[in-house]
């Protein structure tokens, strides 16, 4: 059997040594569509970033398909947070799209017209490709959202990390998101969600992952997604595991 | 022109033309400071060169420049990191600091016996490019080559590392390594040109140039080819201006203030004639400058009040005998807008021309042209009352001067959607060809304006 996108072993993560995960095991079934489910500052997006490697574990392990990430890279692709960049850089949609070609391409070698139908190919995909040509800053914020999913999508992966793609975005980029997202599943991809808003999630998601600084549960969506795990997950504040992060910050 | 000042102008342009373009990832990425701190930091390097080599070796020099230059960067990513400085007040101490030691070191050099070369450390304070011989502009021209072709060889990576530095390492790249490559050529470039225009001002050979590019173009690729272009025109024309080319040029001293007959000094002028280029920028760039973004709101405001026009009097005539096509007085047009006399005579003049408007017994009615335009307005703009009524819970005597902002600025994409909201909730027949009535109370000719309902505004 195949391993899993994702296999996550006993993973902390500190920011300036104050823990802000603590202890996560987590594994991501194949070609599912997964929500990262949990109140504001429960660290859903710097698992994201950790598993990335863009925030150092202070332990732990994280493997991708059984082996570590800087082997796996060109399997995983992955859409940051819309407000991450400055929308007024001097690009238009098409190149920060083809962007997303760029570790394929490797060292020097420029993008060339077979890169620049990819990327056209992959604004059509999210419903772009009249905005091709169009500056960045001219778009709107669902706009700019599909422009990053365009990207992504650009990178060819197996394994999809998407960080709050519906935040801040209107009706039509909602639909064509959650539209991709049941493509690239029913293509046999797995896509990891960080979201926010609970109604949608039975709607949008297979499996869920709750996150309040530890892990609170993960599972198919039917079974894990219940009120009691919700209300271990949003209710009660964590003031135990906040003042031991305090503490260690502290370096008490 | 003498071959020494052209000498000059070579290695000034070309330096400013190198400056500019690794100037811009600078100035993209909000790092525009970094350029000020690198000159200042490159200093106390200089001097400790001097004194470790007993002498003025350019090589061994530029070496120490760079190694206290990159000194202070790490500095302040050490003192960001460790302590809770922010960053700015850590640029701020390390600049200030290391330009401290590096004044007190020359100040040793001045004082040192041996001192027959030692005339060369004042010039990298404030700038000597006349004193430039060939040597340095052989130099200057093989730093420029190399970094140009660092920018050509990492073009792709330093876009994707300025635009999402996370993507970039997402993906792989090594983000730190191709910073330090970024950083580093950026610092070679600032220590040679600092003999050319001093500590102070090779910020801003560093700065103008991408920022002055930034307001004509969209496109990464343009800007660094035209801060290049800016940076070389800069360099040379400040050069031409304080050898006083110019003034054997011209025949005359455009500069000469009284009697005084001064040159000035090379690198203020030249960072003045990147002001000027940038000021210039500022105002006439079509879309980004000032001048294009006052025509841009000037032309919303006439179109504005030319609509404003159309759907008052469409308004006023509405109910009336006539049917949309009645007369409507100048009067009946003031008391319903804050116009004066002159300027709603001057707008309904201007309609008329346009052919929207005619004359009618009594006022002015509109054509069969205008009648089209005004419907299409007022529709738009009922539709929005509309919605804001119904969609939002908008209390009605509130929503006609929200209209009245928006309804000049709704797309017919924004209009077809509203429309099928609203049909959606039955407020609206499906084949909505007809202007829906008003949802509030217009006050016509007879009545007192009550509420907001037909106020008066521009």
């Amino acid at each position: 059997m195949r391993a899993p996108p994702l296999e996550i072993h006993d993973m902390t993560v500190a920011y300036h040594r104050k823990p802000v995960l603590w202890d996560i095991d987590l594994i991501v079934p194949e070609g599912k569509l997964v929500g990262i489910l949990g109140p504001n500052g429960a660290g859903k997006s710097t698992l994201i970033k950790a598993v990335l490697g863009l925030v150092p574990l202070a332990s732990g392990r994280v493997e991708f398909y059984g082996q570590p990430y800087a082997r796996q890279r060109h399997l995983v692709g992955y859409v940051p947070q819309r407000e991450s960049v400055d929308w007024d850089f001097p690009v238009n949609a098409l190149d920060v799209v083809t962007m997303g070609t760029y570790s394929r391409l490797g060292w020097f070698r420029r993008p060339g017209q077979a890169e620049r139908t990819k990327a056209l190919e992959c604004l059509e995909q999210v419903g772009m490709g009249a905005f091709a040509r169009r500056q960045i800053r001219q778009l709107s914020g669902g706009q700019q959202q599909r422009v990053f999913l365009a990207r992504a999508l650009a990178q060819d992966a197996q394994l999809y990390f998407m960080d709050e793609p519906f935040a801040g975005v209107d009706a039509a980029t909602e639909q064509a998101i959650v539209a991709l997202l049941q493509t690239l599943r029913s293509n046999g991809k797995t896509v990891v969600v960080v979201h926010h808003d609970l109604q949608t999630v039975k709607q949008y998601f297979d499996h869920v992952i709750l996150v309040n600084m530890r892990l609170v549960e993960a599972g198919p969506t039917q079974t894990t997604y219940t009120p009691e795990n919700l209300s271990k997950t949003f209710g009660g504040r964590l003031t135990i595991l906040e003042e031991a992060a305090e503490a260690v910050r502290k370096g008490g | 022109m003498s071959y020494l000042t052209l000498l000059v102008i070579a290695g000034t342009s070309l330096l400013g033309a190198v400056a500019g373009i690794l100037g811009s990832f600078a100035v993209l990425r909000r790092r525009a400071l970094v350029g000020d701190l690198l000159s200042h930091a490159a200093l106390p390097g200089l001097c400790l060169a001097f004194l470790v080599l007993g002498g003025r070796q350019f090589a061994g020099m530029l070496v120490g420049a760079l190694l206290t230059g990159l000194a202070g960067v790490a500095l302040i990513a050490l003192l960001t990191h460790w302590t809770r400085t922010k960053e700015d007040a850590a640029l701020g101490i390390v600049l200030s600091t290391f330009f401290g030691a590096g004044i007190m070191l020359s100040s040793i050099i001045q004082n040192m016996p041996e001192g027959g070369s030692k005339a060369g450390l004042e010039s990298y304070i404030y700038g000597q490019a006349a004193g430039m011989i060939r040597q340095d502009v052989y130099l200057i021209a093989a730093v420029s080559a190399a970094s140009l072709l660092v920018v050509l060889l990492f073009y792709k990576e330093f876009k994707l590392l300025s635009f999402d530095r996370g993507f970039a390492r997402a993906q792989g790249w090594p983000t730190l390594a191709l910073d330090m490559t970024m950083m580093g050529t950026l610092t070679l470039i600032t220590v040679i040109g600092l003999p050319a225009v001093g500590v102070v001002l090779m910020a801003a050979m560093l700065i103008l140039p991408g920022a002055t590019a930034r307001f004509w173009t969209e496109r990464l690729d343009r800007m660094l080819l035209l801060s290049g272009v800016i940076g070389g025109l800069t360099g040379s024309l400040g050069t031409a201006i304080s050898s006083g080319l110019l003034k054997a040029w011209l025949g005359f001293d455009p500069f000469a203030f009284g009697d005084s007959d001064a040159n000035f000094p090379t690198g203020p002028t030249i960072v003045l004639c990147g002001t000027a280029i940038f000021l210039f920028s500022v105002l006439f760039a079509p879309q980004r400058g000032v001048l294009g973004r006052l025509w841009g709101d000037l032309r919303l405001r006439l179109k504005t009040a030319d609509e404003n026009l159309l759907r008052t009097v469409f308004e006023q005539s509405e109910g009336s005998d006539g049917g949309a096509r009645a007369p409507v007085s100048l009067e009946q047009l003031l008391e319903h807008r804050a116009w004066s006399r002159s300027r709603a005579a001057w707008l309904v003049r201007r309609a008329a021309a346009r052919g929207l408007l005619q004359d009618a017994p009594g006022g002015v009615s509109l054509t069969a042209a205008g009648l089209a335009e005004a419907q299409r307005l007022v529709r738009a703009h009922r539709l929005w009352e509309l919605f804001l009524i119904e969609g939002a819970d908008i209390a009605p005597d509130h929503v006609d001067r929200d209209a009245d902002s928006i309804e000049h600025l709704l797309t017919p994409e924004l209009i077809e959607l509203l429309e099928a909201r609203l049909a959606d909730r039955g407020r609206l027949q499906p084949a909505a060809e007809q202007v829906p009535a008003s949802p509030h109370a217009i006050s016509t000719p007879g009545q007192q304006a009550t509420g907001a309902g037909g106020s008066a505004h521009v």
